[in-house]
């Protein structure tokens, strides 16, 4: 692996997204704006402030994974990546490359659509602004590299939208958005505690409730992180060189 | 890993370019190449010409290492295809220009040169080798496919490569551009760049040093452009070839005819 490669990638990328306004729209303004509408719909009821928090999870995990995905599938259907494999790029440069620049996207994102939330939509955070700032971040950065993972199993870009209601729905349905995880059947709370989306959304609640301490957001944190390094690894090894 | 630098030893020098040996190549259910022996000599120019569905691209896959092979070798410069070392070595260009559509050409190339670890230099070197100087700043989207498919070009010369593998590199381009990116390929061939470049344009065959003629995932010649046409006693390479293909009855079953 070298940082000189692994950077020129995570520019050029960035470089490529820089001539699409479009995808630049979506990528920063979308999430807050779905947030807003949220906020609009529940406007003369105490439920924005219940799943408020829940959407800062939803809706940048969502988008980032869909962008990082059809992104990264493009590379390997438009023979670059072909390319890139003949030429000294190291997989971890790749994938790094590619992590890195959603992730600096992520980032401005995430800023976006917290200031937004508290800023415009009234969201009332009782904990720290800067930890949720941290989860919200942590949770797109999962989004990413999802995202990358997933585009290793599909061939075209239908497949993997379609990747969507299968690795998205299921996290956002078991997630506590729509029933609290503890009040969900047991098999289903089993289920839920190892999708990592559960982990952001407790972790948002936790920090606009101020119910619990750092050390349990920073335990929440260290799972999604887990997942975003496990994608990033098995990523790496889904990518071949050489292919039949 | 940097290449060895006993690398430009004489009895090294002598060694060919490509050397593959009982390559076979399994896609799917279907073997495509069927047991091929193929030497590509150093320092010259090497037409690989067939009908589409040949087997030429697979060829040049295993060559620059990214096709997975059942069973034979395939040795380039000296070390196994796709070994590490090679790959500041050989250039590939793929059949569809392989770059960056949303990038201006100057990003598409600043950014291989940068994966290459070439000089910077470079980036202006093959804009001017390729004639791309006026299109530098254009988005390689906007470009017509000849001149896309002179980026992708201009992205394997990045560091001067000893071997280029070329996938078709005239298809598309007018009369005028095919006479010049030969005049470019005969250039790098005699400051000692060995080069493959495959091809369906039988005419092209007579700028060659030497021809390879495949059909059905089996090499029909490996000749001079001269020695086929007095081997095969036609005008032209296209009549060589149409020659050659009636005295090979088609691959069928896995049995070499």
């Amino acid at each position: 692996m070298s940082f000189g490669r692994t950077f020129a990638t995570a520019g050029r990328v960035l470089a490529q997204i820089g001539h699409d306004p479009r995808t630049i729209g979506l990528l920063l303004i979308v999430p807050s704006l779905l947030i807003g509408l949220m906020s609009w719909l529940f406007v003369d009821t105490p439920v924005f402030d219940r799943v408020g928090p829940a959407m800062l999870a939803l809706f940048p995990f969502t988008i980032m994974f869909l962008v990082t995905s059809i992104t990264t599938l493009r590379e390997r259907r438009s023979g670059t990546l072909e390319r890139l494999l003949t030429m000294p790029l190291g997989k971890a440069d790749f994938i790094l490359g590619y992590t890195l620049a959603f992730c600096l996207l992520a980032i401005m994102q995430a800023g976006i659509a917290v200031g937004f939330s508290i800023w415009v939509c009234g969201l009332v955070i009782e904990g720290s602004v800067w930890l949720l700032l941290a989860v919200a971040l942590a949770d797109a950065v999962l989004g990413t590299t999802l995202g990358l993972l997933a585009s290793a199993f599909a061939r075209t870009e239908f497949q993997v939208v379609q990747f969507m209601p299968v690795i998205i729905f299921p996290q956002v349905l078991l997630g506590g958005v729509f029933l609290p995880r503890d009040q969900l059947p047991d098999v289903l709370h089993a289920i839920s505690d190892w999708l990592p989306l559960s982990h952001a959304i407790d972790a948002l609640n936790a920090v606009a409730a101020d119910s619990e301490d750092a050390a349990y957001v920073g335990g929440k944190l260290l799972i999604i992180a887990a997942y975003a390094i496990g994608a990033v690894i098995l990523g790496s090894i889904t990518l071949r060189r050489k292919t039949p | 890993m940097e290449s060895k630098p006993d690398d430009a030893g004489g009895s090294v020098r002598s060694q060919p370019a490509i050397e593959a040996r009982d390559l076979r190549i399994i896609r799917g259910k279907h073997e495509v190449l069927h047991g091929l022996n193929v030497s590509v000599p150093r320092g010259t120019v090497v037409g690989l010409l067939g009908p589409s569905g040949s087997g030429k691209t697979t060829l040049m896959r295993s060559i620059v290492g990214v096709q997975r092979i059942a069973s034979g070798s395939v040795e380039v410069l000296g070390s196994p295809a796709g070994a590490a070392g090679l790959r500041r070595r050989v250039g590939y260009v793929t059949q569809s220009a392989s770059v960056y559509d949303d990038l201006s050409v100057r990003q598409n190339l600043t950014y291989f040169r940068a994966v290459m670890g070439a000089d910077r230099s470079e980036v202006d070197r093959v804009i001017e080798a390729t004639d791309l100087v006026p299109l530098t700043n254009r988005l390689v989207g906007s470009l017509s496919g000849g001149e896309q498919s002179r980026v992708s070009l201009a992205a394997a010369l990045i560091g001067s490569p000893e071997l280029l593998v070329l996938d078709e590199p005239t298809v598309g381009l007018d009369p005028v551009l095919r006479v010049e990116l030969w005049g470019l390929f005969r250039g790098l061939a005699e400051q000692g760049t060995s080069l493959l470049i495959s091809s369906h344009v039988m005419d092209e065959a007579t700028r060659c040093d030497r021809l390879l003629l495949m059909r059905d995932g089996m090499l029909l010649a490996d000749e001079t452009p001269e020695g086929l046409l007095a081997v095969t006693g036609a005008k032209d390479a296209e009549d060589a070839f149409l020659r050659l293909v009636e005295h090979h009855p088609r691959h069928s079953a896995g049995e070499a005819s």
